[in-house]
């Protein structure tokens, strides 16, 4: 099937099996392979990327179901040379160990950044929380890291957040 | 993954008028693509619901109509739910994570199959999947299998702790399908598995939700509460949605109490509720209500714990609530 998507800005025009994820497509179809594939059930996190402005795990994702869409992966945080602001604290604090969780982490952090409202650890629902370590710790459950780099992940983030 | 067709339904009535044996409809796929790898489930053909226009929350008189497509996250951070149904809120909230909650929608939330391991593991029997082969689970492992409502055939539970919440606040599930349109009251969507475990819930072939409503919300206080093996994204052993209405005299005027995890349902304790109106808001009372609740249960070797666990969530989230 033919399908339309914007990449990172860039409008990219495939034909794709319906069965295709969009993690398959953007790795062997569209040569960006920042996104990883670690479990491929949306367990790990390690696939996440940003479909309209939302984070996603991109193995769950059909690429046909997600026609007409703008993904934003971990190649499109940056500007030029200019690092995203999450990508410089993911260095000033050592974030990782061995990297493979971290294309995940990041989109995954953007998009928690954008999401305000309550999480399951927020006392009191009506009012949106501050970003604590016990928030970010929770809002980033979706993304394992089995360095067990979390403790720097955390504080990266939260030196990030606005 | 079995080759399919795709494609996009336009409308409601468009879904439907595309539905023919073989079809199902696609949501946000977190669960459906997931058992479509594992061979679990082999549709002919998925007709993508994900983007009909039935993704709105609106407020009409003194009841919020859910659309079907609302995504998890969205009803989470809706200020009318967690402002009037804080029950729901967490309920949403303690399940999956951020970005499954990102793709999963309300309907396909209430759809989602039991995260029973037989179920999941097209090398093994289960009756659910494959009718008439077996239920390994009751030999084997069933540590967070069903202990109220199971029968011979499957102890599978239902996963959603959405769900739950739904049918603690009598939620309507509204459903449009080839014979027309209908409401089915929660708890009923879903069934106990008897002989027909295949049978998830009542709904007919080609039936698709298109929204969930709910009713006032009932007076008193509410929460969620949800025991799990580990902090987050992680299934429940145990959970409970409840409220609790209790008048100045110490007597309590209404109460809900849902779990979930227990069963092939979300398990709606009327006993316990009948138990409890009426009289008294203590420690005791409460406690006599969830045993009466629980003395139904007929757990299996491995998951007899969740009868304590259960009936200590049941009293201490009573407690909680009690003014």
């Amino acid at each position: 099937m033919d399908i339309t998507l914007k990449v990172n800005g860039t409008p990219r025009a495939v034909d794709v099996d319906p069965r295709m994820s969009l993690l398959d497509l953007l790795r062997e179809r569209l040569g960006l392979i920042g996104a990883k594939k670690g479990c491929d059930h949306g367990q790990c996190g390690a696939c996440t990327v940003i479909i309209d402005g939302r984070r996603a795990n991109a193995c769950l994702a059909l690429a046909v179901a997600v026609d007409g869409s703008e993904v934003t992966t971990v190649e499109g945080l940056a500007e030029g040379d200019d690092l995203h602001p999450l990508q410089e604290a993911f260095i000033e604090h050592d974030a990782f160990q061995c990297g493979y969780c971290t294309p995940g982490q990041l989109c995954s952090a953007v998009g928690m950044l954008g999401e305000p409202g309550p999480s399951a650890v927020t006392g009191d629902l009506v009012v949106d929380p501050d970003l604590t370590p016990e928030e970010i710790r929770e809002r980033m459950s979706g993304n394992l890291c089995r360095c067990g780099a979390y403790v720097n992940i955390v504080s990266a983030i939260g030196e990030a957040a606005p | 993954m079995k080759p399919f067709e795709y494609a996009r339904a336009g409308s409601p009535s468009d879904a439907v008028r595309r539905y023919r044996p073989g079809t199902m409809y696609l949501g946000g796929g977190t669960n459906l693509v997931d058992l479509m790898r594992l061979g679990v489930a082999e549709p002919d053909r998925l007709v993508d619901v994900s983007r009909l226009p039935l993704d709105a929350i609106e407020q009409a008189g003194d009841r919020l109509r859910v659309g079907a497509a609302v995504r998890n996250t969205d009803l989470a951070a809706d200020p009318l739910v967690r402002a009037r149904y804080p029950m729901l809120a967490r309920a949403v909230l303690a399940g999956a994570s951020g970005q499954v909650r990102n793709m999963a929608t309300v309907a396909g939330n209430l759809l989602q199959r039991t995260r029973c391991a037989y179920f999941q593991d097209v090398g093994r029997p289960c009756n659910k999947r494959r009718p008439g082969s077996g239920c390994p689970a009751i030999e084997g492992d069933h540590t967070n299998l069903a202990v109220l409502g199971a029968s011979d055939s499957c102890v599978a539970t239902h996963p959603s702790d959405m769900a739950v919440a739904l049918a603690a606040l009598d939620a309507e599930v509204h459903v449009t399908g080839p014979e027309g349109d209908r409401i089915i009251p929660m708890p009923g969507l879903h069934r106990l598995p008897g002989d027909e475990p295949e049978r998830d819930t009542v709904l007919e072939p080609g039936d698709l939700i298109t929204a969930v409503e709910l009713p006032a919300p009932p007076p008193g206080a509410s929460t969620y509460r949800k025991v799990r093996e580990r902090a987050s994204f992680a299934f429940a052993l145990v959970s409970i949605a409840a409220t609790l209405d209790v008048g100045s005299d110490g007597v309590v005027n209404d109460c809900r109490i849902a779990l979930g995890s227990v069963a092939h349902v979300p398990w709606r304790a009327e006993r316990a509720e009948r138990l409890l109106i009426g009289g008294p808001a203590t420690g005791a009372a409460f406690l006599r209500a969830a045993e009466a609740e629980l003395e139904q249960a007929r757990p299996l070797p491995r998951n007899a714990y969740k009868l304590p666990l259960a009936r200590n969530l049941i009293v201490a989230t009573l407690e909680e609530l009690a003014p």
